[in-house]
Formats: structure tokens, sequence, C-alpha cells
């Protein structure tokens, strides 16, 4: 099983599907995703474009009505004896993945921090329970390794706080110790599967910077599932754009916001209003994401792309490079296709971005 | 400036949880809304933002304080015309559209309901004109009143949630984070809607949200709230080019931007009212310039303006 040297986990050709009542639902079509040691990885998409699933499959977590199609997910880590092992997650069975990857080695922290908290637990015992489940030591380490990681996540007064419930704390606080769990066993790679999405926004900032602080110092890896693009800004290396179970644009964070090429991602960032936005009207992306119970018919995104070209309805189009690390699949970026440049709005947009990021430097 | 179209003082709403505790979820607010015009109200959960929606449209009765709406008292008891004035000409957008629109009701239905109550129609013929017009206008396709919410997308949805409060043409609108559950191409969609019915019909939005950039970009005047109270109101650019409270400043610096050479560098300033040694109760609005308020004692303006 061929990796690059620094590569950790690398979602290889992922293609599952679903089966459900009104028929197969095709929700992942062939998804390509690296994650390097200690980087962090974005996916963005609308809700549906099949972010949530690819992580899940990683991790064991996929519906019972899900089939994986072809694909693999490699992920490489060290034995405890010091040797490295390269696995393919997919071929692994839910018990092998629960005793040996998931939490102790991939840890995962969900979107809503009241759910993802057992309500009838202290917080200490949750933390705790992953750690004595792994077999990391016994109750008194625990107990310490609990306290430390509540400090560790910025919750003041961690010993009084392990007794208490979850309904006890605040939503910001919540998803910090849900975070402290995940953490318990020393993960290599953390999944944020929407992190904030059900916080304030300045709750959502310092947990942001907390996830940022505690990876610097451990060293990990991140993945970041959002729809929202200024997290991913503040977050990531590399951004993922995901639409309709497909990556349609990749690069490095700077590329991805500064030099967008895909028309999806032009009608992503234009639809954000920034905070010197005083446009009329919103530049938006007319329809709505297609339903993938039909297969569709050449570039899923056509429909609704003002700058589709006669062979998008027929056929996919590939990625095509634009750097090294750069690539985006649109038909515009073949070397036959009319020239097309971004909508102006963007343009002056990004003009603005550039200027206000030279005053930081 | 004209009359306003809706004006609030004063506004305390306290819910009694037991013999010994009492929440005070909004405490001494006063703002005005003007005829055509978009008022924002932000602040992070618990603030009181979505509480002073529901208290002014009176799904709350105000524990004290005074509302004007159309130049009637309606924060008290509610004689039948007052009553009636405001159930037409106030609406309200939810923020969750599934949860607000009855499941076992046809979409036509659910956008009929209030012509239904109020007999604004001579004839069946009538009535399902104006649905059918409603539906266009909202960009949904007429044959769509026969179909139920569930057989609709979020953004979908949503529009049908503006369509029902659009036909008893109100003159105020309440959109309490009417597009924090849609995706980012869809809020463009809904908030461009939004725009366009208030350019056609001169209707008046109070746009609850936590989202500041999108805030920003649709109101024409702002209101911050935190725990309860108005820390500072005035148009947008004065908040925006001048904050002056402690907290606007820290939700100005959360607002997460699309660029990530800014972004990476940039730290959120944290605020803690306690720590800060911030007295909301004992602060008093100050005038600055134009229609820049700030709740503060002079002591804290001196601190915050020096």
């Amino acid at each position: 099983m061929e990796m690059n040297e620094n590569t950790i986990l690398k979602f290889d050709n992922l293609d599952i599907s679903f089966r459900t009542n009104a028929g197969v639902v095709h929700a992942i079509r062939g998804v390509n995703i690296e994650l390097r040691r200690g980087e962090t990885v974005a996916i963005v998409g609308e809700s549906g474009s099949g972010k949530s699933v690819t992580v899940k499959a990683a991790v064991g977590l996929l519906d019972g009505n899900a089939t994986v199609n072809s694909g693999k997910i490699l992920y490489r880590y060290k034995n405890d004896d010091g040797s490295e092992k390269i696995v393919d997650l997919l071929a692994m069975s839910k018990r092998e993945l629960r005793t040996t990857i998931n939490g102790s080695r991939i840890a995962m922290v969900f979107q809503d921090p009241m759910t993802s908290l057992d309500p009838t637990m202290t917080i200490g015992k949750q933390i705790m329970e992953g750690i004595l489940l792994h077999k990391r030591g016994d109750k008194d380490f625990a107990y310490r390794r609990a306290l430390e990681l509540l400090e560790l996540v910025g919750i003041t007064d961690a010993e009084k706080r392990m007794k208490n419930y979850p309904h006890q704390l605040s939503g910001g606080m919540r998803q910090r110790v849900v975070i402290a769990i995940a953490l318990a066993c020393d993960p290599d790679i953390l999944i944020c599967d929407e992190p904030t999405t059900a916080l304030d926004v300045t709750i959502q900032a310092r947990i942001l910077e907390l996830i940022k602080d505690v990876q610097d110092r451990l060293g990990l890896s991140v993945i970041y599932i959002t729809h929202d693009l200024g997290v991913v800004a503040k977050v990531a290396d590399y951004v993922n754009v995901m639409y309709a179970g497909k990556i349609i644009e990749v690069g490095k964070v700077n590329e991805v916001f500064y030099e967008p090429k895909h028309p999806y991602t032009w009608g992503l960032l234009a639809a954000m209003p920034d905070l010197e936005t005083d446009d009329d009207r919103l530049a938006s992306i007319p329809g709505s994401p297609p339903n993938l119970l039909h297969e569709p018919q050449g570039d899923a995104f056509a429909a609704r792309n003002a700058f589709a070209l006669k062979i998008d309805e027929k056929v996919e189009p590939p990625l095509f490079k634009v750097s090294d690390t750069h690539y985006a699949a649109t038909w515009l970026l073949h070397p036959d296709a009319p020239k097309v440049e971004m909508p102006k709005e963007l343009q002056a947009r990004i003009e603005r971005a550039r200027k206000e990021a030279e005053r930081y430097q | 400036m004209s009359e306003p179209l809706l004006k609030v003082r004063d506004l305390n709403q306290h819910f009694h949880v037991s013999r010994n505790f009492t929440v005070k979820a909004v405490n001494g607010v006063s703002f005005d809304i003007y005829p055509g015009e978009t008022y924002g109200l932000v602040g992070e959960s618990g603030s009181g933002k979505t509480t002073i929606g529901r208290s002014i449209i009176r799904l709350y009765n105000p524990t004290s304080g005074s509302i004007v709406f159309q130049g009637r008292e309606i924060a008290g008891k509610l004689d039948r015309p007052t009553e009636k004035m405001l159930r037409e000409d106030m609406q309200m957008i939810f923020q969750d559209p599934m949860s607000s629109l009855n499941p076992r009701k046809k979409v036509g239905d659910i956008i009929g309901e209030g012509l239904d109550i109020h007999h604004r129609f001579a004839s069946t013929k009538e009535r399902d004109d104006a649905i059918a017009e409603m539906l266009d206008k909202v960009g949904l396709s007429q044959s769509h009143a026969e179909r139920y919410p569930h057989q609709f997308s979020g953004g979908q949805r949503q529009r049908v949630g503006i369509a029902r409060a659009l036909i008893m043409n109100p003159k105020l609108i309440i959109a309490d984070e009417c597009i924090s559950a849609l995706d980012v191409s869809i809020q463009a969609q809904v908030v461009n809607l939004m725009k366009d019915i208030q350019d056609s019909t001169g209707c008046a939005y109070l746009f609850i949200a936590h989202d500041l950039s999108m805030v920003k970009y649709i109101s024409d005047r702002i209101g911050v709230l935190h725990l309860g109270y108005m820390v500072e109101t005035g148009t947008t650019e004065e908040i925006f080019a001048n904050p002056v409270h402690p907290y606007t400043k820290s939700l100005l610096s959360a607002v997460p931007l699309p660029n990530p050479e800014v972004e990476k560098r940039r730290k959120s300033i944290a605020y803690d009212k306690n720590q800060e040694g911030v007295d909301y109760a004992a602060g008093v609005e100050h005038q600055l310039e134009g229609t820049h308020k700030v709740l503060a004692t002079d002591e804290e303006l001196a601190r915050w303006t020096a």
C-alpha cells in the first residue's frame, strides 16, 4: 500500500451509496483526500454534499443502509512497539475499529455538545471512561489525566467541575468537555464535525483558538468539517470544497480563497457578505443542490452554474491542475475552454482581502 | 424623521421560574423602528434578543415598559380592535422552517391561514389567487400549494414561512434568526428575497440574528444586546466604524472572515463583564454623536473612549 512519507490518513477514491425506500442514493462519488502529519484539512460544502459521510466512513460510523462500493481509507500509525503500520480502515470490522482505532488513535468531536454528552453521567466520569476502556491506566491515573485535560481545554476549577453534570455547564463549556474527551487517549487525528455550529460567535472564536492551541502543543492532525468559510479561513492549511459527493476544488487555503477557480467556490465566497460588502444584492447561487437519487449526467453543478459550457451537461470534468497543490474540477480550466473570469464583485472583494492581509504582515 | 412605527421604551421581561428565582431576560430596553427600515438585533444566545421579538409580538406578556405600535400601546391588556390591528400588521418569521410549519397542512393552507382567520376574501377564488400570487412572489411555483412541508428543501420551507408572514401585508415583520438554519448559498437567496419584498411593499424588519456580517449587510440600524441589556445602538456605520462598548468590540473581533491571511493572525478579544468591572444595572444611556448610544456609567464611558 503506497502512501507518502508524511501522509497519515488518505481517502482513496472513496465511493459510498445508501439504500433508501426511494432508491439508491449515490452520496459519495470518488473522493480523494490526504491528511499530512500535523496539518489541518478542512472539508467545506452545503448540507447533503457528503462531507460528514466521508469522515464517518473512517471511524466506522456509517449507517446500516450504507454500502461502500469502492475505495480505501489508509491510515498510518505507530504500533506500541514502535514499528510503523498502514491499515485500510474500511477492511476492518467495526469491533476491531472500536478496540484499536476509535477514540485511541482517531477521535471525533461532534456538532452538538448537548447530544454527544451523556446527561446521566458526571463529566469527570465521561472523560475517564475512554481512558479506562482503552486500558491506558488505572482509576487514579484516569482521574489525574481527566483533571489535566480539563485544565488543558481551559476549564477553571477542574476538580469541582469533575462532579458536574452536562446540564450544569454552558454550551461553550460543554464543547470544551467534548474536546477533552476526544483528547483523552492521545489520538493522532482529531476529526471535528461542525464543532462550533451550535455555538455563539464569541464562543466559536474561543473554541477554534483552543483546538488550534491544542493541536500545536500535541502535534495533532485535524480534519474540520464545516459549511462556514470564515471558520475554514481561520483554521485550515488545506481546503477541500465538496459538492454532490465529489471534491470539486482542493488547494492550500490561500490558493482557494485568493485564486478560486471553480464557479461553485466563487458562488460560496460571493454569497457570504464580508464586513465591507455594500452591494445592493448578494450574489447567490440559484437553485438547490441536486438530489443524488438520480445519478447526475455530466457536471452535477451545471444546472446552477452561470458559466456552464455545453460539455458540462454531458461529461463530468476531471480535476485540472492549477498548481502543484491546487486542483479544480471544472471544464473552464481546459486549454480549449473560453476565457472566463470570476465575477467582478468577487474580484473586488478578493482585492480588498489581499490589501487587508498586507496590513497584517 | 417621521414618526416611528414601533416605539419600545424601558421594556422589561422577567420569567418567574420558582418562588425564589426569577430570570430577568430583558432589562430596560428601548429602541425605535421607523417605517420601511431594517433594525438588526445582535447578541449571543441568552442575551434576550429572541425574547424581545416575542414580547413585541405579544407571545409573552411584558413585565413592564411600553411598546407603542402605530401609535397604539400594545404592552398591556389588549382590547379587540388593538389586538386585531396587531395580529394583522405585525408578523413573524421563525428560525426553524421545519418546526414552524404544520406538517399535516398543505402549504397553500398554511399560507392562507391568516386570510381565513381574518376573513380577508370574498370568494374562494380570491383566496386561492392571493395564495398563488404570494407563492410567485417568494419564488415558488403555484403548483406547490398542494404539497406538504416535508416535500420541500430547507430554503423552500423558509420561503413558505416568509409567504405566510407577507400575505397579511404587514407593516412590521419580526425575522427571528430566519436564515441561521440555512446553507450559505441559500442564505443569500433568502436575504435577497427579503430585500426585494421590502423594496416593493415598504415593510419594516426587526432582524434578529447572531451573524454580524449578515446583520451589517441587511440592517440600517443595529442594537447590540448582552445579558438582557441593550449595551450599544446606532446606525450600522456608527457601530461598525466606531464601536465603543467592549462587548461590541469583542463581538466584532469574533466574526470569522473569509480571509485566511488575516484570520490566521487575528486573535479574538475576550470580554468578561465581571473582569472588566462593568455594571450594566448602574449604567445609563449615553448619547454619542448622531443616534449612537452606549449603556455605561460616566466613569466607564471615559475609560472606553479614552
